[in-house]
């Protein structure tokens, strides 16, 4: 329950209401994308990856932040590796 | 899967072991060997750490403390009677998320009381549960709202939805908590032996990263809002180790690709619409904490199942065998508790910290934690 699941949108079902398809490891689940809405249109979100809590988005998964974070972490093995 | 696998990468999570090694050599003389605490607030890590085995793979002296961040396992033994009271009503679909079924009341638990005929269903959503109401108009259906921020927010929306449609048979039990309020009321309690934290992420999301800034600035501890993922816990370790060896107390946000500084304001404003704090809540193990629970707001009151049923509301002490709270507070290892393992299993658990995968116990008992219960001595484990 307080674990999310990485999905990515791939269909709006009913825009009145955000309430979107997800893929979530290759299972399609309905999920409620109000929260992670960016503007009116729920169409925008299609191929955006979200994080899923109890059928509900909580957070849009930055791309950015996570290439970021993972350099961080490969930048501690080269400083490891200097002579 | 994305943003799944990369944070399991093998070779990139000995490098960050590594770090923590050299920079825990790092610190002052006189605290080498010392124990250095760091507590994971979140259920979620408890499960991770456990999962992956993180423990085994960091120095001696490094100690993670299982806190209370897992809303099963503060669910007090009041409040279990209470939600089995309105699942025995007459005509009542009783709706929980499956970790809840199994937590013991003070007679039994809602597992129980759905084998003696109660209805009480497992669902994974609360939108399923306003869906049976839809489907159901003749019964009452009542949703067991559980959980932190995280889940609020999702409880709020579906009473929302309710709300425009006119449901009139769809309550909700709410025992919804706030982490700040807790971390606050453990931060004061005289005995809490943690010199660092490792934030709650998916609370954080909704939330933020400022209502923790108290931690670093009073409190003086490090604090880092931490993913779920291997590599995100031991790096969220490592920046709590490099802040602890620097003399430093910040708040610090390792899990930027899910969670902003502001947190997610719809989300917010959901709950703040729906729910208002509860002058008092308990919490198991550890007591009453002012303004920890959320209930409804007066707009929602023909939605509370707390006004629509005669619930017994007692405050029910926990079980006197049960050290839940010592283990939550980091003064206890769950191995330590005396009915750990012969009294109190996943099986027929004493304290909810036993329920829940994301329960110390639990996670302890599940994966065998066997350097931990190595240094235990005299101690009878089941495999
Ligand atoms: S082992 Fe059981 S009784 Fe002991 S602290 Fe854990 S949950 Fe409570």
């Amino acid at each position: 329950m307080c674990l999310g699941v990485p999905g990515q949108v791939v269909a709006i079902d009913d825009a009145k209401t955000a309430r979107g398809v997800v893929d979530v490891g290759g299972v399609r689940r309905v999920a409620n994308l109000a929260c992670v809405l960016e503007g009116d249109d729920p169409q925008a979100l299609v191929g955006a990856w979200v994080l899923i809590h109890v059928g509900f988005a909580m957070s849009r998964i930055d791309a950015e932040e996570a290439a970021r974070t993972l350099d961080l972490i490969k930048q501690l093995g080269e400083l490891d590796d200097a002579p | 899967m994305k943003y799944v696998s990369e944070f399991r990468d093998p070779p990139a999570a000995r490098r960050l072991v590594a770090t923590i090694e050299s920079l825990m050599s790092r610190r002052p003389k006189t605290l080498q060997g010392a124990p250095l605490k760091i507590m994971e607030v979140c259920g979620g890590h408890t499960h991770a750490i456990f999962k992956f085995g993180l423990e085994t793979l960091l120095p001696e002296t490094i100690e993670l403390v299982h806190g209370p961040g897992c809303p099963v396992c503060v669910l007090p033994v009041g409040r279990v009677d209470d939600a089995i009271s309105i699942a025995t009503s007459e005509g009542v679909i009783f709706c929980t998320y499956g970790d809840a079924l199994r937590v013991p009341g003070s007679r039994t638990s809602l597992a129980g009381a759905k084998a003696e005929g109660a209805d009480v269903r497992t669902v994974y959503s609360p939108t399923d549960a306003l869906a049976l109401a839809r489907a159901n108009p003749s019964r009452r259906v009542v949703f067991f709202g559980l959980g932190f921020e995280t889940t609020a927010p999702s409880t709020a929306l579906t009473l929302l939805q309710a709300e425009r449609e006119g449901v009139s048979n769809f309550f909700v039990f709410s025992n919804h908590v706030t982490i700040i309020p807790a971390l606050r009321a453990l931060l004061d309690a005289e005995d809490l032996q943690v010199d660092g934290f490792i934030g709650p992420g998916h609370v954080s999301m909704v939330i933020g990263v400022e209502p923790y800034h108290f931690i670093a600035e009073h409190y003086r501890r490090p604090f880092v809002v931490s993913g779920f993922e291997p590599l995100d816990v031991l790096q969220s370790i490592a920046m709590v180790v490099a802040q602890h060896v620097e003399g430093r107390a910040v708040v610090e946000n390792q899990y930027s690709r899910l969670v902003s500084t502001q947190g997610n304001s719809a989300a917010q404003t959901a709950i703040h619409e729906v729910f208002k704090p509860r002058a008092h809540f308990e919490w198991r193990g550890l007591g009453s904490i002012a303004e920890s629970g959320l209930e409804l707001q007066p707009r929602f009151a023909r939605f509370d199942a707390e006004q629509a049923f005669r619930v017994p509301a007692l405050s029910v002490a926990d079980p006197k065998a049960c050290q839940c709270g010592e283990v939550l507070k980091g003064q206890l290892r769950p191995y330590e508790c005396k009915v750990f393992g012969t009294a109190c299993t996943p099986e027929t658990p004493i304290g909810s910290c036993m329920v829940s995968s994301e329960g110390a116990c639990a996670a302890y008992y599940s994966y065998g934690r066997l350097t931990s219960l190595r240094r235990a001595s005299g101690l009878k484990v089941h495999p």
